[in-house]
């Protein structure tokens, strides 16, 4: 059969494909996808903020003279600044009843107050004392406030206040470039992690569809094996293509509505948006080619929904493997990390995204976009081959190596 | 590609699958414009040998031909063919369902949505074009299969196991559809199990038995290597002209069953007459290809089918 032919019953088995899923419920479901952890994302962190809100910052009780104390709660104020979102822990005033040891037992076993440690001493011989870890947070901090009150009571006096540092703001620059870049490449390798996992999942459901629908005989029987092998990956290329395009429409959508600034406030990629966007397609749909390839012909090996539920833990793990790999090099796009992830076809589409966000030359993508090629075409011929031999059960049966043994 | 006299061929195929052979050289033609049968208990190797001939599978070794191609799958859009395992897709309607049977047969969807109407039309089927396969009975489903099995008007159509599954009237229906299509001209083959759907339908049968070709012709020579059986009930229970009789020859139920001597008729007439057997009844019955078939299959094969061996009572 002539490789037009091929091409036309591909595209046959194709379309049958695309429209099925894409004009089926669940489709919508599919495309509704990304919103459940974006939702997700919104409440755990709207309800994160609230149980933030409502946490108290830890108290700390202050066994000295008053003038310690004040000298302490006056290096806190000065230092607040650097607390951030998370607030230093409060300072309360205990004067010293002279049994420091009972005073400061019973400071910490009382029950009305969520007291987190005592300090006495003042600042002369300051000692803490708390459920807390040696080099935690709060020792910290305490440190801190005695070492700046220490400072403060040896000038003698506050600081003289000068001008208020002037602040301009520019658009970016190398350390905020990198950042930004190495934040755009982190997010397309997840991108193309996220919709290579999902999709595989659905080819190998696909497959078993076909199996127990007996359909696969009829397909056999009327076109080449590699042209439904062909067919049934391009019909899920191209059902999740309309699926990037969708949330990639919604994001931008969302992004020009919501966030001040529009869409330029995107951290720009090294190749700049629109050659970004074409690579994030490309390699997505060289990613998927590969992986699901591989899958195709390995999920052609079970035989029943639970083989395949089996099949699929290693091959997602083998895929999180991948992209383990391919993270790496990300923010040293030449590092030797990120070369061998670029080499090593399944993980290259993710490893090359990366240096597309962060490196402009485009040569590199011309060169790994040809290796993946070539890999595709082997992958597809490999796996067209065990896919033939297994699901259609033409020539030796494909054992796996403890089938092999048990059968001698 | 020239008008062939042969539509499928198939020299010394053979399959084997972990070491086990399931067809063992099989030899077989199909004459174009006719029906052809292949017969075999289960497990004979009737859908290996068809899967081989469709280029469905390759076979270990030997040769096969499709409507003149040695690839089969280069016949793909002249063939028509209707596997043992029906499968449809259960969210399609019957008429997408028989166009992309079409379409994957290289008839254009449109043009196999138009024939698809046609042909539900054609049957009294018409209501049934926007129903969702998963909606129809077993044996509706299984007309809509047949129909795209027809759809893009094959020269070749092989039916494996059709009767398999349908009640008396739609066997009736497919008998009669597959006259049909040959009286268009177009060669069908398809295997069965019962042998009478053959006996009725074909012009030519192969009989398998493990997975070896144990006969394959017409019917009528098929019947013809069985002499006629002879059933006679007489008055006298012995006598002079029983030397006229088989000296094997059963007699059941008081009916003597034997094979029409050499002789023929005429000299075994004379044999009872002159003997004074006192004939009451006597009929001479041509041997039907169930009979054919168990003495060229073995009974064995015939038992596999659950077909009746003379002698054995049936259960």
């Amino acid at each position: 059969m002539t490789m037009p032919e091929t091409i036309r019953a591909a595209y046959v088995i194709a379309r049958r494909d695309f429209t099925a899923t894409v004009f089926s419920k669940t489709f919508l479901l599919f495309l509704l996808g990304p919103l459940f952890p974006i939702l997700m994302a919104v409440m755990f962190g709207g309800i994160g903020e609230q149980i933030d809100a409502n946490r108290k910052p830890p108290e700390v009780a202050v066994i000295a003279p008053l003038a310690d104390y004040q000298a302490l709660a006056a290096a806190r104020e000065r230092l607040s600044p650097l607390a951030g979102e998370r607030p230093f822990v409060t300072l309360s005033h205990a004067p010293p009843t002279g049994d420091v040891e009972r005073q400061r037992a019973a400071l910490l076993n009382d029950d009305k107050v969520e007291r987190i440690g005592v300090l006495d001493g003042g600042l002369e011989r300051p000692h803490f004392t708390g459920a807390v870890a040696a080099d935690g947070r709060t020792v910290r901090e305490m440190t801190m406030f005695v070492d700046e009150a220490r400072r403060m009571r040896a000038a003698a006096a506050p600081p003289p206040q000068g001008a208020p540092m002037g602040v301009t703001l520019t658009d970016s620059s190398s350390g905020s470039l990198a950042l930004a870049r190495k934040l755009v490449a982190h997010g397309g390798q997840a991108i193309l992690f996220i919709l290579t996992i999902l999709l595989a999942g659905m080819l190998l459901s696909q497959l078993i569809e076909e199996k127990s629908n007996k359909v696969i005989e009829i397909l056999a029987a009327a076109v080449p094996i590699d042209a439904i092998f062909l067919g049934k990956l391009f019909a899920m290329l191209a059902m999740s293509l309309i699926g990037i395009l969708v949330w990639t429409a919604a994001g931008a959508a969302a992004i020009a509505i919501w966030a001040s600034g529009g869409l330029s406030v995107l951290p720009p990629p090294a190749v700049g948006w629109p050659v970004f966007l074409a690579l994030i397609l490309i390699y997505f749909a060289m990613s998927y080619l590969l992986i699901g390839g591989v899958f195709l012909g390995i999920g052609a090996q079970a035989t029943t929904v639970r083989e395949v539920q089996t099949l699929s833990m290693p091959v997602t793990m083998a895929q999180v493997v991948i992209f383990g790999l391919a993270s790496v090099g990300v923010g040293n796009p030449d590092s030797s990390e990120a070369v061998i992830a670029a080499i090593f076809p399944l993980s290259s589409p993710f490893a090359m995204i990366a240096r597309a966000a962060e490196q402009e030359a485009l040569w590199p993508h011309v060169a790994a976009l040809a290796w993946q090629a070539l890999w595709v075409a082997l992958i597809l011929k490999l796996a067209s081959a065990l896919f033939r031999r297994s699901v259609l059960k033409s020539g030796p049966a494909w054992r796996w190596p403890w089938q092999r043994k048990s059968a001698v | 590609m020239g008008e062939s006299r042969i539509a499928a061929e198939a020299h010394e195929l053979v399959k084997t699958f972990d070491g086990t052979r399931a067809v063992d050289g099989v030899s077989l033609s199909i004459p174009a414009g006719s029906i052809s049968g292949i017969l075999g208990p289960n497990g004979a190797g009737k859908t290996t040998t068809l899967r081989m001939l469709l280029g469905i599978i390759d076979p270990t070794s030997g040769t096969r031909s499709l409507l003149g191609h040695e690839r089969p799958l280069e016949a793909a859009r002249e063939v028509g063919y209707l596997p043992e395992e029906r499968g449809l897709y259960p969210a399609m309607t019957v008429v997408e369902a028989i166009a992309f049977m079409g379409a994957l047969r290289g008839l254009p969807i449109a043009a196999g949505r138009r024939r698809a109407v046609e042909l539900l039309d054609g049957r009294g089927f018409g209501d049934w074009a926007k129903r969702p396969i998963r909606t129809l009975s077993k044996g509706m489903a299984q007309t809509v299969q047949l129909l795209g099995t027809i759809v893009h008007k094959p020269r070749l159509i092989v039916l494996d196991e059709p009767f398999a599954g349908l009640d008396a009237i739609n066997q009736e229906k497919l008998e009669a559809l597959i006259r049909d299509e040959a009286a268009a001209g177009t060669t069908v083959v398809f295997s069965t199990h019962v042998i009478a759907h053959a006996e009725r339908l074909c012009e030519r049968v192969a009989i398998i038995a493990e997975g070896r070709v144990a006969f394959e012709g017409a019917v009528d020579e098929a019947r013809n290597r069985l002499r006629p059986i002879v059933h006679l009930r007489t008055r006298a229970d012995d006598g002079p002209w029983r030397s006229a009789l088989p000296a094997t020859a059963p007699r059941i139920a008081g009916e003597w069953r034997f094979e029409l001597p050499e002789g023929g008729p005429e000299p075994l007439l004379k044999a009872l007459i002159d003997g004074e057997a006192g004939i009451e009844t006597l009929s001479i019955e041509r041997p039907g290809l169930h009979d054919a078939f168990i003495a060229i299959a073995g009974a064995a094969a015939a038992r596999a089918m659950g077909q009746p061996v003379a002698g054995e009572e049936a259960v």
